[in-house]
């Protein structure tokens, strides 16, 4: 067992440092951030006095080693555009991301999931075909269509709630409406697709030649093997919850980490952008962990493989 | 003596595609009977349908009586007693009949707490005192384990341990030994029968093997796209088989003694179930066939004690069977 946490850990540091790498590699290469942020009437001389300033006129092996030297050492870098710490703008902006993606991801899971299993327990029926319809729209339909959808009719047309902004309560509710529908429309899709494929299983109709009441066949066999492939969905989930509002905080005005991405995206805010990623490739890479040692509590058959791996 | 199961006129259509066209069958208390056919004559869904364990788009008609008491379409905490608790089903692939995810001594304890009126403690002895009837080494300890961690016949102990749990009247064994290899197959036969003595069970084998139904059934049923064709005491229809389809089975067995030949097949394929003849299924491949066979599907029909056959050419073979002379 040890072994086997040895190299998922191992795997996990490597796919952090080669998102950080690409990153690191992209932003440097695509804009200069000495233009980007002083604009490019700025006198030469204050140009060239800015890159020395950030070790930008540097060879980028050199910068690269520097960043990962200071990483070690717990700096993540200061912020090109005010000077604070690229870590304290990201944190002060997590609360707000939290604000929206925690309520959204429990709104994916009490509805997307008993929305799955409803359709597959009832598959054919017009309610089967209903929900398999609104997930098909759910997740087709991009997010800034649907969140400008809402707006148009909540916000314009009915005046119910603000269009924008974060001064409230009731400004979130679209922002997380937009979130839910989505994610809850392909969580709906992975459960009833890993029900069906459970309730075909031969265990299943053994359980019910046992005489085992249908209710039960269905909580204490199906459910538990379903559990399997749709753990993985949500662990993706839970991977998204810091950065995976981009798109919605842009068009509903929501300050969170998302927004900050991109505004320093097209500042070259060097600095920032890579902590933002850095934070986000350990949300995944952490849940990803959490969702592999679940497979293993799930299901036994893995247990017995990881412990020999 | 009133039947312990008494099948009559089961049907069975799929989106309107008739598979079980008709079933007649009866079961003694106690009885072995062996069912036999090829994949897709309707062995297996005859007794899936009998206990309602078909999916809902089947359409199931007919009747089916459990010691006198109507069961098909019983309302489902009727059928949830019968299974199980009267009637107990194992399957084919033992690999995939056990839930992966539920140690043994959960799926044990269930069928235990569902049938038998234990608490606590007296569970898990039961449990343990079951795998130990099946010959499960070491059961205390094995209980804790998971399916994945025994092998294909250990699992269909299991199977048949869980099926005891309720003490049924009767074990409906669907080709039990199927995905077993050839050793492991006669001790899981060998379980079966000695245990079927012990408790007095009725056995229902379901089965294309004819050695494995000739040495553990009293009484054999062949059937042929969804029909019973020919019913007899196995050592009768082995001997000496009326229906030409049954006479032809038996015909394709290679003999042990005697010289080598070929071995023979016959002729045709089984008529798809959405474009059956109009008379007998068996018609277009029959040798003895004849203008009327193609008219109406015959009906099964005793032609001797014991024995009913649906063939309207077995007349000329009843005559031979009683010693008539043919006129």
């Amino acid at each position: 067992m040890g072994r086997y946490l040895a190299i998922r850990f191992g795997r996990a540091a490597l796919t952090i440092v080669l998102v950080v790498t690409f990153a690191f590699v992209v932003l440097r290469l695509s804009g200069d951030p000495a233009l980007m942020i002083l604009g490019p009437e700025a006198p030469p001389e204050v140009l060239a006095a800015f890159r020395k300033a950030w070790g930008l006129d540097d060879p980028i092996w050199f910068q690269y080693l520097d960043y990962f030297g200071a990483i070690a050492k717990g700096e993540l870098g200061r912020s090109m555009r005010d000077g604070r710490p690229a870590i304290e703008l990201v944190l002060e902006r997590i609360p707000a991301t939290l604000a929206l993606t925690l309520p959204a991801f429990f709104f994916k899971v009490v509805l997307g999931i008993p929305a799955g299993i409803y359709a597959a327990l009832h598959r054919g029926s017009a309610i089967d075909r209903a929900v398999m319809m609104t997930a098909v729209a759910g997740f087709t339909v991009p997010s800034f269509v649907l969140a400008l959808l809402l707006v148009l009719v909540f916000a314009v047309q009915l005046g119910w709630l603000p269009s924008g902004g974060q001064d409230s309560w009731r400004h979130a509710i679209l922002p997380i409406v937009t979130l839910s529908l989505g994610g809850a429309a392909v969580l709906a899709r992975f459960t009833r697709s890993a029900m069906l494929e459970v309730l075909g299983q031969p265990y299943i109709r053994t359980a019910s030649a046992k005489g085992v009441p249908w209710r039960k066949v269905v909580t204490s066999h199906a459910l538990p093997n379903a559990a399997i492939p749709t753990v993985t969905i949500l662990g993706f989930m839970v991977g998204t919850l810091i950065a995976g509002a981009v798109v919605v905080e842009s068009v509903f005005s929501w300050p969170g980490v998302g927004r900050l991405l991109v505004v320093a995206v097209a500042n070259r805010d060097l600095a920032v952008v890579q902590c933002i990623l850095l934070l986000v490739a350990m949300t995944m890479v952490t849940s990803n962990l959490v969702v592999d040692f679940l497979y293993g509590f799930l299901d036994p058959r893995l247990r017995a493989k990881g412990a020999h791996a | 003596m009133a039947p312990l199961v008494n099948i009559e006129g089961l049907s069975v259509a799929f989106n309107g595609v008739p598979v079980l066209r008709g079933v007649d069958l009866a079961l003694g208390k106690g009885e072995a009977l062996g069912l036999v056919g090829e994949s897709g004559s309707g062995k297996s869904v005859t007794w899936l349908a009998a206990l309602g364990l078909l999916p809902r788009h089947a359409k199931v008609t007919g009747s089916v009586r459990l010691n006198g008491r109507e069961i098909l379409g019983a309302p489902a905490a009727q059928l949830d007693r019968v299974r199980g608790g009267r009637v107990a089903m194992i399957f084919q692939d033992p690999a995939s009949a056990l839930n992966p995810v539920l140690t043994i001594r959960k799926q044990l304890c269930e069928s235990l707490a569902l049938h038998r009126d234990l608490q606590g403690n007296a569970v898990k002895a039961e449990a343990r005192r079951l795998l130990d009837l099946v010959g499960i080494p070491d059961a205390g300890r094995r209980l804790e384990a998971y399916p994945h961690e025994f092998s294909g016949g250990q699992v269909q102990r299991i199977m048949i341990a869980m099926a005891l749990a309720g003490n049924p009247d009767v074990l409906i064994a669907d080709e039990p030994t199927t995905a077993l290899d050839a050793t492991i197959q006669a001790q899981i036969l060998e379980l079966l029968s000695s245990i079927r003595c012990e408790f007095g069970m009725a056995m229902v084998l379901i089965s294309h093997d004819l050695g494995v139904v000739a040495e553990n059934c009293d009484r054999v049923a062949v059937m042929y796209a969804g029909r019973i064709v020919e019913e007899a005491p196995s050592n009768q229809l082995f001997a000496d088989p009326v229906h030409p389809y049954a006479q032809s089975l038996i015909g394709a067995l290679p003999p042990l003694d005697g010289p080598r030949r070929r071995l023979t097949a016959i002729p045709g394929t089984v008529p798809d179930p959405a474009m059956m003849p109009d008379g007998c299924a068996f018609a277009p491949r029959c040798a003895l066939a004849s203008d009327p066979c193609g008219l109406a599907a015959p009906t099964l029909a005793p032609i001797a004690n014991e024995r009913a056959v649906a063939c309207i050419r077995a007349e000329a073979s009843r005559r031979a069977l009683l010693g008539i002379a043919a006129e």
